[in-house]
């Protein structure tokens, strides 16, 4: 008995066995879900060992990727300076409050008068799930996050020449969508026109499928009705007692949903990409709490208020010269064993940089995308009291493309601010070269379109066009596949004593997670670099 | 197709450029709903994948100024956008069409957004306001050849 029992079965005999018998991907699943494949390249913490022996190095930017940075290498006994030009931490990862001024290029100065606790994000604002860098992050600083609501089924999704101009529910429009498209895939299958695609049995299965997928009835039709209606809503809710009937809803016709263009918000990825899925995260308080939990270990290290001018190098160092903003007067000037640059690549290709040809080709290829946030402070949180959204976002073919719902101190009594347009592209340009105050005019003139509300409870809001923001000069670097192909290599290099770290050296561009791993891949081969360095420094002395 | 630079209503764009001109810096309070909006730029907000103004002057004051700001005068920060106003490297028309169209450094490519005679017509623009004045227009088929 003994000799015919098989060997105990080991996990990595397991997994054999699964890969053999399933393919690749039930392989890949399988191993996520015993825990040996991590789902993002972030590998957990980071372990820099081996004796750094204090050698000194420069950061310039205090953005995420430069304070995780300088978290990791002061922990690593690196001797770490920062230099930030804004007057906070935080870069890209910022929340605007009451009481906050915000000067942009131009001089035109905002005054964000919110009432306590309220806040926009003007940059990032959501954490997906599988960013695990980030939210590792959070936990190990102790930055409390709650849900973010990134689906709301009933929030709208509206355009201006469909519908007679009146926003309809994400719910209803999702739901017809996939409805028709699942009644015409049955018709044909029905029909037997899949016949080489599909297998006989497999029709049978792919039919119930559909049924299922589609909310179809009994006949394969998608039309107004029980199924129909426990997808789409009912006209009627079902109740309770003598009024408990429930009315059903009647889909609107496939044409509908095409030659209006409102397809577009259900039908592409806009819900649905990997970044979007469900769940994400926000910060509790707004997104600098995390930049502020940063603050607080290497906070020590960063010299705000200070404008980089020149980047060089020799072989054995760097010079960083540099302006205080708040006492102009002749330059400044560190020196460190390395630099790590986080500058925004639309800034840093104006700074003089001795770097080599290619890195220097890599810096100057990156433009950076427009975009504009605006937040509204309402006297009331009608979304939620008169229209039942609770977080999430509505979608508009108006100028304002976005309407952002807050997801803090939701069923509130008192004010809440949303974020009133969240725009990219043509647009986005075009608000940028509005004042600030007829960005948030205009905000709440296409905004009434889909919420009448606004111009009774409106009460003030701030806009920022992130080409006007000093810092930065644009939002994110945009990668084209060429660009890549040619410079993203030679971006990422060590070059002599320089390297440099940011979303723009990533391939997860203007995400948060994207910053970090760049800045933990940049930091993990500089180190690799300075042991070396450090023997064969250590031999040369030796006679 | 779209009007060049010198036939663009120079009366419905001054209101805006009263507006935009008014000062470098302008506080915000922005709850006072209640004062008149200013005549918009017309084709401003026209399309989300194009920019659909007509002629240089509208071209300007609805897209450039949210960089090189009112009047060409430029803005400084952590880099800085030049000022067109009295910039002698507008003298080759070549080299303003060629940014517009394919960007440079912290200059957008925006080739894609524009059609040949809009890039004409906000190069032709450039060239000879904000203290620059130079005789050479641009045609449409000089910036189809920039593509």
């Amino acid at each position: 008995m003994s000799e015919a029992n098989p060997p105990p079965l080991t996990r990595r005999h397991l997994l054999s066995l699964i890969g053999t018998a399933a393919g690749s991907s039930a392989m890949y699943m399988a191993t996520s879900s015993l825990g040996l494949a991590a789902t993002s390249d972030y590998a957990g913490p980071i372990k820099l060992e081996g004796d750094a022996k204090g050698t000194s190095i420069l950061i310039l930017g205090a953005g995420l990727a430069g304070l995780v940075a300088a978290l990791e290498l002061r922990k690593a006994g690196y001797k770490v300076t920062v230099l930030e030009y804004n007057d906070k931490i935080g870069g890209r990862n910022w929340s605007l409050r009451g009481g906050d001024r915000y000067t942009e290029l131009g001089g035109f100065t905002q005054e964000c008068r919110f009432d306590k606790d309220l806040y926009l994000n003007p940059g990032p604002w959501r954490l997906p799930y599988h960013h695990n860098a980030i939210l590792d992050y959070c936990s190990r600083l102790g930055v409390a996050l709650e849900p973010f609501v990134q689906v709301n089924h009933n929030a709208y999704v509206h355009v201006s020449k469909g519908f007679g101009g009146k926003p309809q529910r994400y719910r209803e429009m999702v739901s017809d969508f996939a409805g028709h498209t699942s009644e015409l895939l049955a018709k044909v299958t029905g029909q037997n026109q899949l016949d080489e695609a599909v297998s006989k049995e497999d029709q049978e299965k792919l039919l119930a499928a559909l049924k299922g997928w589609g909310a179809l009835d009994k006949d394969y039709k998608y039309q107004a009705g029980t199924e129909a209606s426990e997808r789409r809503g009912w006209d009627k809710d079902p109740g309770g007692g003598l009024s408990a009937v429930p009315v059903p809803s009647t889909p609107v016709g496939l044409s509908d949903l095409l030659n209006t263009n409102i397809w577009q918000f259900v039908a592409t990825g806009i819900q649905n990409n990997y970044e979007m899925q469900t769940p994400l995260f926000q910060p509790v308080g707004g997104m600098d709490m995390i930049s502020r939990a940063f603050g607080r270990e290497v906070g020590d290290l960063v010299r705000l208020n200070s404008k980089v001018t020149a980047i060089h190098q020799t072989e054995s160092g760097v010079t960083i010269t540099y302006q205080d903003t708040k006492t102009p007067g002749q330059p400044l000037q560190a020196k460190a064993d390395w630099c790590l640059c986080t500058i925004p690549l639309s800034v840093l290709s104006q700074i003089d940089i001795s770097v080599g040809t290619a890195m220097k080709a890599a810096i100057d290829a990156v433009p950076y995308a427009s975009a504009t946030k605006i937040g509204l402070q309402f006297k009331r949180r009608f979304w939620e009291q008169d229209d039942r959204i609770y977080g999430g976002m509505s979608y508009t073919d108006l100028p304002i493309q976005q309407i952002g719902y807050p997801q803090h101190g939701i069923f509130g009594k008192g004010k809440g601010v949303l974020l009133g347009a969240y725009v990219w592209g043509p647009y986005s340009f075009e608000f940028a070269a509005l004042p600030p105050e007829e960005r948030v005019r205009k905000a709440v003139e296409y905004g009434a379109q889909i919420h009448p509300q606004y111009p009774a409870e409106f009460e003030n809001g701030v806009a920022v066009a992130w080409h006007r923001r000093p810092s930065n000069l644009g939002c994110f670097g945009v990668w084209t596949d060429e660009a890549r192909t040619q410079h993203y290599q030679d971006l990422c290099q060590i070059d002599g004593r320089i390297l440099l770290a940011g979303e723009h050296a990533s391939y997860i561009p203007a995400w948060q997670e994207g910053a970090i791993l760049s800045s933990l891949d940049a930091i993990t081969r500089l180190h690799q670099r300075v042991l070396a360095g450090a023997t064969s420094h250590s031999q040369r002395a030796t006679p | 197709m779209t009007a060049p630079s010198n036939r663009t209503k120079p009366l419905a764009l001054a209101a805006v450029l009263a507006v935009l001109l008014g000062g470098p810096a302008s506080a915000g309070h922005m709850d006072t709903l209640g004062s008149p909006p200013p005549e918009p730029v017309p084709g401003t907000f026209g399309d989300p994948t194009h920019f659909t103004e007509a002629g240089g002057e509208a071209i300007y004051v609805s897209v450039c100024t949210g960089c090189h700001m009112p009047g060409g005068r430029g803005a400084i920060g952590a880099g800085a956008y030049p000022a067109l106003a009295k910039n002698p490297k507008l003298e080759a028309a070549g080299y303003p069409i060629a940014i517009v169209l394919h960007g440079q450094k912290a200059m957008p490519p925006l080739g894609d957004y524009f059609s040949d005679q809009q890039v004409a017509d906000v190069v032709n623009y450039l060239r000879s306001h904000f203290g620059n004045d130079y005789k050479d227009p641009v045609s449409a088929e000089d910036v189809k050849a920039s593509r």
